[in-house]
């Protein structure tokens, strides 16, 4: 499979060092290798989602306890958190990081995939919550600092868009 | 029974028990028995009581959580018995209040009222201790066993469609949830050594 292993490691350490002790998660594709090295990480509490919109309330509790978290998902199961996170996350003011596959952008060949493409960033401005692309290496740890830093100040979700060119290795 | 007798009857066992509620009646009914610094009330966010206790029992494994849950409300959200069930905290106690209604938006009958059985759902979705309950007693009793138990326990209270006319309290959801993070982060200190 050609998901970014290394790429998704980078990416997992990068969560770690942001001090991230809890994951709540919904396999997709690209996001296979960052749930198994949360899976596979005993330090890590690792929640399996029916549907990612549980993974909003599960990190608003994480929060209040003292512990920090983050959303991994496709864009899809973004779409379907919309109300949690705005009557949730941001009613409540609770710094949610949220890893969000971009599934359906350039270089898209699942056609299932293209019509959220399409939206995600206009429902993303929308809700007024601030995002950064990932989409090379060298930059991962850093705005994933950004990101979780931005959230904590500012008390309200912010996304950091997982992108093609990153996750995936075409052959 | 009634919902605010149930709280009134289980009041007491709520004390060192970290709370988290549904909006609306729930909200407004347990802060006319008396607000606590460990109770917060979710004001909006339907479905995610259940999900935030969840979060709440797995970051603070030694904290007792009790979720206080409605019919309406988990209904919107039946994968959070799975869920629950997949990671079986013992420290969660899951308590719906059943009136087979949506009392607080005028009372429209939900899918209890036409044989959905919540208990038997939690208990599919292999929650370890799932039960039905209709009388204070076995409401005290209930709560009391889940907790000794330490097994995660969904119950479920059969109530009357009955709530207050008004759900808006003096407490702000900020003030709450500020005060709640507060008292949580103290919990902390007071049980490292």
């Amino acid at each position: 499979m050609p998901v970014s292993q290394s790429h998704s490691q980078l990416v997992y350490d990068a969560l770690k060092g942001c001090d991230v002790g809890l994951l709540s998660a919904l396999p997709e594709t690209w996001l296979v290798h960052l749930i198994r090295l949360a899976d596979d990480d005993p330090e890590m509490i690792l929640v399996r989602l029916a549907k990612e919109e549980e993974g909003v309330g599960i990190s608003m509790g994480a929060h209040l306890a003292g512990v920090r978290s983050a959303m991994l998902m496709q864009n899809h199961g973004f779409l379907a958190s919309v109300n949690g996170i705005v009557s949730g996350a941001q009613l409540y003011r609770i710094p949610l990081l949220m890893l969000i596959s971009a599934r359906g952008e350039m270089g898209e060949k699942d056609p299932w995939q293209t019509e959220g493409g399409g939206v995600t960033r206009s429902v993303l401005d929308a809700l007024h919550i601030p995002y950064l692309e990932l989409d090379h290496p060298d930059h991962v740890a850093r705005r994933i600092d950004q990101a979780q830093t931005l959230a904590d100040a500012s008390l309200k979700p912010v996304a950091l868009l997982l992108m093609r060119d990153l996750m995936w290795e075409d052959e | 029974m009634l919902r605010i007798d149930a709280l009134r009857a289980i009041y007491p066992q709520l004390e060192d028990t970290v709370v988290v509620t549904i909006m609306g009646a729930v909200a407004a009914e347990l802060q006319a028995v008396g607000h606590r610094p460990n109770f917060f009330y979710l004001e909006h966010a339907m479905g995610l009581a259940s999900s935030m206790g969840l979060g709440l029992a797995l970051a603070r494994p030694e904290l007792p959580v009790t979720v206080i849950d409605g019919d309406g409300s988990v209904l919107m959200n039946l994968g959070t018995f799975t869920t629950m069930a997949r990671y079986r905290p013992g420290n969660l106690l899951h308590l719906v209040f059943d009136n087979e209604s949506l009392l607080s938006v005028g009372g429209f009958p939900t899918a209890t009222s036409t044989g959905s059985d919540l208990a038997a759902i939690a208990a599919g979705a292999g929650v370890p201790r799932a039960l039905t309950v209709h009388t204070e007693d076995e409401l005290r009793t209930a709560v009391e066993e889940a907790r000794e138990a330490r097994q995660l326990t969904t119950i479920v209270a059969k109530v009357e469609e009955r709530g207050p006319k008004v759900f808006l309290t003096d407490l702000h959801m900020l003030e709450n949830r500020f005060e709640f993070q507060r008292w949580l982060r103290a919990a902390e200190t007071r049980s490292s050594p």
